[in-house]
């Protein structure tokens, strides 16, 4: 007789595993809130003036909104089992292609749009074919348009920061939409399309299912190469969007500044989030409250009259809080004292 | 020479459910090679790693020349005198060959390199087997066989008193296999215990002295080699006694209407290294089984017609289409399905749920846009839960936290929801209990009564002389023949395996 | 010793022949490129690039990477000018902050290794936690007022030619060149990061101490990128936390382009080399152009870089093909000891 091979684990989970995943980076953000609660004032009043809500909260809904956009489109990437560094590089490009369309203020707002996101959508289909058909390592590939595309950015501006004043461009980034800033609008929408793309259809099943086991993946029929091109595209499509409001924030395009270290932030955000940086199942809310996270951490910051410079540290405490809790080792270490005690 | 080299006693491992070597005994003498048998569970590999370090025996003691050892670590095993050649050829690719035989130990002063004592070095211990080869030379640039001379130098640079080689002649061709063996014999005359694990039948006559055959980790017995016949050695191995005159089971009968145009015709389809090329036809309502021993091509078979492999000669016909597949998908589309026996890395997503994995095959076959509206995965994956009771507290469990047979179950039901026309089951019994056996042949049964055609790769004979018309052989990567129902039995199977390869 | 031209040589040729043909570019296209006192000033300004590149080339080769040599960098600096300002002897601000650097790497390195986390995270959080702790030391740009910076390190040069004396810059650098390639290939420490990059399982079955040697490489690069960061205060007589943005990717870049994978187990000290001395080339020749502005440097590298990863692309499919690996009997499923 054969030999059955391990125990069956009978309980039912007390959390479908999306939500229970969730519980660290939301659990990490109520806690900024209540210390900012106690020891913040100010911190939570929203005023409703002129039709318009303001706020710290609503700051950080505003300013998050590129490092939410680059963490949608990070998610997926990060979910096949890559990595997308090159998204702050395209910001750059992208804010650099439509701003130089805008600077006549009666120039069309649709053509620049276009125009920017078209090219954003070129460069992530460049790096979903250099990782899909050459099959270079995506660090890698990615970090060709990484070093590169702030060049082209600077290029396309001849080294200028041309700066711009129309209005349907600045609206982008400046304007307000149902009393919110309209990059909370982009964001909302976008997050529901991507939402909708990965539940609605098969693609997120073949997202998690080629990021868990591609070789499993290929042997059932999934075409791994397709779908890894095709998240990378959409990651550059996402650093268009937010190189748009980036750079209609500022009403310029700043080559050098645009969506500086943002992959980073985009990366923590993902993975504070509960997806693994080696792939499979993905969290788009958790991405969300990643990103939110950390602008919150980042506010809070600001707020104390913490230097500006100094915060890296406080990320760089995050980072490694994750690292460590995703640890096994630390887990086991942790645990230790516990299992010693119950003996 | 026959003095006691390797003496272990009373050997046990357990591991979470199951008992993987039990009260095994194993002796090797100085001067012999000692050949390790037995399929698959059978507790070879557990016992070598037992010898050498990597896990911790339950029970019995291990006496190298007389002194009791217990390695905790292959360095450990390393330093008494045990050394491994594995399969895979663990060296560094990149490194020089006289770098990867003195890695680690490399002569010099504190910490630095002399590099021409390296070399000397190198030299010295490739001349013990009369290798004579560039050693300065990158390890990659070399052929496997010639890489695997370098881990026997290495090991032997390491002062081994026992070496084992581990399925060493896998990749091998048969003129270097032939030099591996005066390699080995060269060795054993200088006084060395080789314990040689290895499944190709020819070879172990060869080249050993003795043969240990292992079951369901427990000793079979140990023999001299030329005490034992062929087929008493497949029998050991499978566990059939020639005087246990299995039961003539009746072959199941042919679907209605009798033989029809074969489903897939296969003419000579081969790749370099893997299977020589094979015939064989497929016809719908049939069961066609691949039977042989371990490391004899069926699996190899089976990845050609699936597309997993690209076959270098010969082609299939399906559908009246002349083709080569070239892809899973292309296979998938011409109604294939493959179960693989490996299912922890070409089956299973881990973390996805029973019902996504149950769903996977059929999703990917109608696309991204038509999405199985959740209902009903809910509700096949619930049909299959029920039809192979598949042991899950609900279709949400991740599949990775279930027991190999679940899984396997699992792995069925995506490829039944498919409804293929072929379905190619690699060893889908291994690790069920024999209730589960029983409700997956009757399911499959019941598809092959439909019209659904099956290619069945076994271990357990009796399994594929109750459910297959016809039985193709294969031994050491070549077809060497074919039964069709009366002729299948156990026996006959068993005696075709074993025939010798000089009988034309 | 022989020296077949084994396909492993080729990027290592690839980067010698660019190095070749943009020197001879810049020096055809430009008089007095090609002068002794320009190649001296090329040694001595990219000097820092490239005794950081040296530290990454070590941690790549091991199959890690390091994002925060240039945080480490700019701390170095800021933390020198603070120790020097509040009364230190440079000699003693310096051994400082090296021995700092080291422990710094080491301190990455064996949480890499024990808690087995991907070296971009653990070394990202680096990069983060040394950038604000400059800040902290200082926030602003430090001068330093020292006679050593200002007349001892002037006169310790060694004289090259006609009237034309190599600067401690270049000096230091090149010595990190030759110990660092004494390192890679004369001692075990060196093999053994060589055997772990290229193939970590089959080095730990054959012995090599896995654990130590990891955290003695980020330590060796937070060593030399600490040493990266005293050189840096040599050309500016300051310090100041926001230096160095971007520049691990130019430690990569020179690693990329000298000829070294970024999986591992595969690279040369010498490309690293010469790859730095690439890029500091091509920032010359945009530099003497005059109307090209300094983007297109990055837009160079960018291109060299797609180049040279192309090529080990090539290399590496090419030699897998030649060892028309026979595909072994796939391993039968065991009963493991954990969950299967």
């Amino acid at each position: 007789m054969k030999a059955e091979y391990a125990t069956l684990i009978n309980r039912k989970p007390a959390l479908p595993e999306g939500l229970a995943k969730l519980v660290w980076p939301v659990a990490a953000l109520t806690l900024l809130l209540v210390f900012n609660a106690i020891f913040t004032p100010g911190f939570f009043r929203v005023e409703f003036r002129d039709g318009y809500l303001y706020g710290s909260l609503i700051d950080i809904l505003n300013h998050g909104s590129k490092v939410m956009l680059l963490a949608l489109g990070m998610t997926l990437v990060i979910a096949t089992g890559g990595v997308d560094l090159s998204v702050g590089a395209v910001m750059a490009v992208s804010g650099a292609i439509a701003v130089e369309m805008v600077q006549d203020p009666t120039a069309s707002l649709a053509a620049a749009v276009a125009a920017a996101l078209s090219v954003s959508v070129l460069a992530g289909a460049w790096n979903g074919a250099l990782v899909s058909l050459l099959r270079i390592q995506p660090i890698i590939a990615t970090l060709i348009l990484m070093v590169a595309g702030r060049g082209v950015a600077q290029l396309i501006t001849k080294g200028f920061i041309p700066i711009t004043q129309h209005e349907g461009f600045t609206f982008i980034g400046n304007g307000k939409f149902l009393a919110l800033p309209f990059p909370v609008t982009i964001v909302a929408i976008m997050v529901l399309l991507t939402w909708a793309a990965t539940r609605k259809t098969a693609i997120g099943l073949f997202i998690e299912s080629v990021g868990d086991n591609e070789k499993a993946s290929h042997f059932a029929g999934i075409n791994a190469r397709t779908v890894k091109f095709v998240v990378y595209t959409f990651s550059g499509f996402c650093a268009g969007l937010a190189g748009l409001v980036a750079a209609s924030n500022i009403k310029a395009a700043d080559s050098n500044n645009a969506g500086l270290f943002l992959e980073l932030d985009a990366i923590i955000a993902v993975v504070v989030g509960g997806t693994a940086l080696t792939g499979g199942r993905f969290n788009l809310p958790g991405a969300i409250i990643g990103s939110l996270l950390i602008q919150t951490l980042t506010t809070t910051l600001y707020m104390r009259n913490v230097n500006p410079f100094v915060i890296p540290v406080y990320k760089a405490v995050v980072v490694l809080a994750v690292c460590l809790i995703q640890s096994p080792v630390f887990r086991a270490q942790l645990a230790a004292p516990f299992r010693r005690a119950a003996a | 020479m026959s003095e006691t080299l390797l003496q272990m006693r009373g050997i046990s491992k357990t591991f979470p459910g199951v008992r993987a070597l039990d009260e095994v005994d194993f002796e090797v003498r100085k001067g012999e090679v000692h050949a390790l048998m037995g399929e698959n569970g059978a507790g070879k590999s557990t016992l070598i790693k037992v010898l050498t370090g990597v896990h911790r025996r339950d029970s019995g003691t291990v006496l190298l020349e007389g002194r009791e050892i217990d390695p905790r670590s292959p360095r450990q095993a390393e330093e008494v005198g045990i050394s491994t050649v594995y399969q895979e050829v663990n060296l560094i690719p990149h490194l020089s060959v006289a770098e990867n035989i003195c890695l680690g130990r490399e002569p010099g002063f504190c910490g630095m390199i002399n590099w021409r004592g390296v070399n000397r070095r190198a030299r010295k211990a490739l001349a013990r087997l009369d290798l004579d080869i560039d050693v300065s030379q990158e390890l990659s640039s070399c052929s496997i066989a010639i890489q695997q001379m370098v881990a026997i130098a290495r090991a032997l640079d390491v002062s081994a008193k026992l070496l084992i080689l581990d399925e060493p002649t896998s990749s091998l061709d048969a003129r270097e296999v032939e030099e591996l063996f005066e390699v080995m014999r060269k060795l054993r005359d200088q006084g060395l215990g080789i314990v040689f694990v290895t499944h190709f039948l020819d070879q172990v006559y060869a080249v050993s002295d003795r043969i240990t055959v292992l079951r369901d980790g427990r000793l079979v017995g140990t023999y001299e080699a030329w005490k034992l016949s062929r087929l008493d050695l497949v029998g050991r191995m499978l566990g059939k006694e020639l005087a246990e005159t299995a039961q003539q089971h009746a072959p199941p009968p042919e679907v209605a209407g009798g033989r029809r145009q074969a489903l897939v015709q296969v003419r000579q389809l081969g790749r370099r290294g893997s299977v020589e090329p094979v015939d064989m036809d497929i016809e719908a309502g049939q069961t066609v089984g691949l039977a042989g021993l371990l490391g004899s091509g069926r699996t190899e078979t089976a990845r050609l017609l699936f597309g997993i492999d690209r076959a270098d000669s010969g082609h299939m016909v399906v559908g009246g289409r002349q083709t080569r597949m070239s892809g899973p998908r292309q296979a998938i589309r011409s109604g294939f399905a493959f179960t693989s026996e490996n299912r922890k890395t070409e089956g299973i997503i881990p973390h996805l749920s029973v019902r996504e994995n149950i769903i996977l095959a059929m999703q990917g076959v109608r696309g991204v846009w038509s999405q199985i509206p959740r209902a009903e995965q809910q509700r096949i994956a619930d049909q299959f839960i029920e039809a192979l009771n598949i042991k899950t507290p609900h279709a949400e469990q991740a599949v990775g936290n279930l027991s190999g047979g679940n899984q396997q179950k699992v792995l069925l039901a995506r490829w039944l929801a498919t409804k293929p026309q072929l379905l190619i089951l690699d060893e889908p019994t291994r690790g069920i209990d024999v209730g589960a056996k029983a409700e997956i042949e009757k399911l499959v049964n019941s598809l092959r009564e439909q019209g659904m055609a099956v290619l069945f790769i076994s271990s357990e004979l009796e399994e594929m002389v109750r459910t297959c018309q016809r039985v193709i052989v294969l031994r050491d990567r070549v077809k060497i023949g074919e039964l069709e129902g009366a002729q299948i039995t156990e026996q006959s199977i068993m005696q075709t395996i074993a025939r010798a390869t000089d009988e034309g | 010793m022989r020296f077949p031209i084994a396909t492993k040589y080729i990027p290592l040729l690839g980067t010698a022949l660019v190095l070749v043909l943009v020197y001879v570019a810049g020096a055809m296209a430009y008089p007095g490129f090609a002068s002794l006192y320009t190649f001296k000033l090329l040694l001595e300004n990219n000097s820092f690039v490239g005794v950081a590149a040296i530290g990454m080339t070590f941690v790549i080769l091991s199959g890690g990477i390091d994002l925060s040599v240039g945080s480490v960098v700019a701390f170095t600096s800021i933390f020198i000018a603070k120790l020097i300002f509040l009364g230190f002897h440079p000699l003693a601000a310096i051994a400082m902050s090296l021995v700092l650097g080291a422990a710094f790497g080491a301190f990455q390195g064996a949480l890499i290794h024990f808690y087995r986390q991907p070296a971009f995270l653990i070394t990202l959080a680096g990069m983060f936690f040394a950038r604000g702790m400059g800040y902290v030391v200082h926030d602003q740009a430090l001068g330093i007022k020292h006679e050593f910076y200002s007349e001892s390190i002037t006169n310790w040069s060694i004289p090259i030619g006609p009237g034309v004396q190599l600067g401690l810059t270049a000096i230091i650098f090149i010595a990190c060149l030759l110990v660092g390639l004494f390192i890679a290939h004369f001692t075990r420490f060196g093999r053994a990061v060589y055997a772990i990059g290229d193939d970590e399982q089959s080095a730990t079955l054959m012995g090599i101490p896995i654990g130590r040697t990891k955290i003695a490489v980020y330590a060796l690069s937070g060593f030399l990128s600490a040493l990266a960061g005293v050189v840096s205060t040599f050309y500016q007589s300051s310090g100041w936390a926001n230096n160095a943005i971007g520049f691990e990717l130019d430690a990569i870049a020179a690693t990329v382009i000298g000829g070294t994978l970024l999986t591992g187990g595969v690279g040369f000290l010498a490309g690293t080399g010469m790859g730095v001395l690439i890029l500091g080339l091509i920032q010359d020749i945009i530099n003497f152009q005059g109307t090209l502005s300094s983007w297109w440097t990055k837009i160079v590298v960018g291109l060299l870089l797609l180049l040279f990863i192309g090529l080990q692309t090539l290399v590496t499919a090419l030699s897998r093909r030649r060892i028309r690996h026979v595909p072994a009997v796939p391993k039968p499923d065991k009963p493991a000891p954990a969950a299967a």
